[in-house]
């Protein structure tokens, strides 16, 4: 009864009708999209200035003998300074499941109270449960200062030589 | 007057109070409220020790948390310097303010239990068969979301026990594969605990969950009935039946009173912990999660993160899998599936008793698999190896329960159901009571 075109192919053409409602149906889609990005965006994480994440100016050089361990509980670190002078900026999370860690002087550790795992001097594992060393943070030294900075912890499986900061002239 | 105290009667019955049981059958249907029951019911549904009254008990208290928890939403500060101190204020200065908080405090613990007891009590009287499959898993869904609520409601008070409770518990996060550290920084709205974190729990814990929870509830209670109630064994004959009221109702009204009473004592005698204003740089000695968390915490002492992650997850979706894992329905409605099956459960719980805290001290004390296995990463010695060892000790319960009771299939799966139940408990209790400082194993006396 009726009699196509003969240029056209049936298969292909698509009537108004559903050539419409498909672009809605697509249009939807790209809607639900934006949405879902925007609310995603809207409940993601949030950085609030002055809280930790930024950089610290730890303090002169001299200030810390070696050996020493400080706590910079603002900064979310330990400055450790290693008996030959070069400095590691250690992440007080321990790896296990996010505690904060506190420096025993006398036994010489970092230790963990939730799981009861024990760090070195350097954030190398002592005990388990830890699955791998402290996490540090970047650290550069001008003019005799200690910088450090918390913006993104650096992990590591265990503790190297490449991770320590030296003094100029050391 | 009398139009006023005609219109208080038409508001107390629609119709006058009924007398005869199809009035009263009339009464079920027509009501909001009881309209949720049937208007006659199985006589052996009413058993008390059929059901325990637990899914009725753990509706009540969901409905004393809403309560109580919109009362202490008036009184609460979702703000990081304000929490603790409104919690304060709440203990010592508003009128019974310590009362409401230990109400909505223990409610919500006894919750936990109760629903538990729910899934236990379902498992046991096969109330998966047939058609509650769907509802079986949708419950266990169900339970999911009574652990959220409680997991975002433990970080409200902002006291030392909530912030690193919610500091390990979402540690845990961190060690799943792709997804764990976005899905924590996400969830915290950062990478600690702080005031992005304290928002999104109480935004979680007083809007999006009750949401959720009031539907998933109802789809709950809808399917109940659409199943037909309470599973009872197949009947040859024809069954008594009761009408709802005053049978059923009698019943509830009597638990009812009974729980908002043990509540309201358990309440006014035992106060909520409340430790000192949260410090993030100093954890407690021994830091542990919220009770209902410990048995997994606990495993955590024993094997690698995703180790006992995987073991909880495969748990979870053992459970799930019960319909389809057994399939003899003709074991429906009847506790324990038959006397032996009965038996089982009993030796899967003598077995477990005895098992499970051996293993933690041989564990604790004498094994150190990373030390015996030095050339392999952790992830295997501490992981793959005591999840595959744990696995096959599962698995070899169930044979042993088979061979030893010469049991079936859907008997053993009993045996090995009460095995693993006990073993949560009894890792629950040792991390309650049994770990000290450095998590170390102590007496607890």
């Amino acid at each position: 009864m009726t009699t196509q075109p003969t240029n056209a192919t049936p298969e292909t053409t698509m009537s108004r009708r559903n050539f419409l409602s498909l672009g809605l149906g697509a249009l939807g889609l790209v809607g639900l999209l934006q949405t879902g990005v925007m609310t995603v965006q809207f409940l993601g994480p949030r950085r609030v200035d002055g809280e930790f994440g930024g950089v610290v100016q730890a303090g002169l050089v001299e200030s810390f003998p070696p050996g020493s361990v400080t706590e910079f509980p603002d900064g979310r670190f330990f400055l450790v300074r290693l008996a030959d002078g070069g400095f590691l900026a250690v992440y007080r999370r321990c790896t296990h499941l996010g505690c904060a860690v506190s420096w025993q002087a006398a036994e010489n550790r970092f230790a963990c109270p939730c799981h009861g795992s024990y760090f070195d001097q350097e954030g190398d594992v002592e005990n388990p449960p830890a699955p791998r060393a402290l996490d540090t943070f970047a650290i550069t030294i001008t003019d005799g200062t200690v910088i450090v900075d918390t913006a993104e912890p650096r992990q590591r499986d265990a503790f190297d030589a490449t991770q320590v900061v030296y003094p100029a002239g050391a | 007057m009398s139009w006023l105290s005609n219109a208080f009667d038409r508001l107390r019955f629609r119709a006058r109070p009924p007398s005869d049981d199809r009035s009263r059958m009339r009464a079920v249907a027509n009501n909001l409220i009881l309209h949720l029951h049937p208007t006659r019911v199985p006589a052996p549904a009413l058993r008390f020790t059929h059901t325990w009254g637990l899914g009725g008990i753990s509706a009540l208290l969901t409905v004393i948390l809403v309560v109580t928890g919109v009362l202490l939403m008036f009184r609460y500060d979702a703000s990081v310097e304000r929490a603790y101190a409104s919690i304060q204020t709440l203990e010592t200065v508003v009128p019974f303010g310590a009362l409401l908080r230990n109400v909505h405090h223990w409610s919500a613990n006894l919750l936990v239990i109760t629903v538990l007891l729910h899934l236990v009590r379902v498992f046991l009287t096969g109330g998966f068969f047939r058609d509650r499959r769907g509802n079986w898993i949708f419950g266990l869904f169900l339970l999911l979301i009574v652990l959220a609520f409680n997991f975002t409601g433990y970080l409200l008070p902002w006291d030392q026990l909530a912030f690193w409770a919610i500091t390990v518990g979402t540690g845990l996060l961190d060690y799943i594969p792709v997804v764990g550290v976005l899905v924590a920084n996400f969830l915290l709205g950062g990478r600690e605990v702080g005031q992005a974190a304290l928002r999104n729990f109480y935004a979680l814990h007083v809007a999006v969950l009750p949401v959720v929870l009031m539907l998933a509830l109802s789809y709950h209670f809808w399917r109940v009935r659409k199943d037909g109630g309470v599973a009872l064994p197949d009947q040859t004959g024809p069954v008594e039946k009761l009408t709802t009221i005053p049978h059923l109702v009698g019943i509830e009204l009597g638990i009812a009173l009974v729980t908002l009473t043990a509540v309201m004592l358990f309440a006014m005698l035992v106060p909520a912990p409340l430790e000192g204003m949260a410090n993030p740089a100093h954890p407690p000695n021994p830091a542990k999660a919220a009770w209902y968390f410990l048995g997994v915490q606990e495993l955590l002492l024993h094997m690698h993160p995703l180790a006992a992650l995987a073991l909880s997850t495969i748990g979870l979706l053992g459970l799930a899998a019960v319909p389809f894992w057994d399939r003899d329905d003709s074991a429906i409605g009847i506790g324990g599936r038959s006397t032996r099956g009965r038996k089982a459960a009993w030796l899967g719980v003598a077995l477990s008793v005895l098992l499970t805290p051996l293993l933690v001290v041989i564990d604790e004390w004498w094994l150190d698999l990373p030390a015996l296995l030095p050339g392999l990463p952790t992830l295997v010695s501490n992981g793959l190896i005591p999840l595959g060892l744990t696995l096959a000790g599962l698995a070899g319960v169930y044979w042993l329960i088979r061979l030893v009771l010469r049991t079936r299939h859907n008997e053993a799966l009993v045996g090995l159901f009460s095995f693993t139940m006990s073993a949560l408990v009894v890792l629950t209790l040792i991390g309650i009571f049994f770990r000290g400082s450095n998590m170390a194993l102590v007496w607890p006396w």
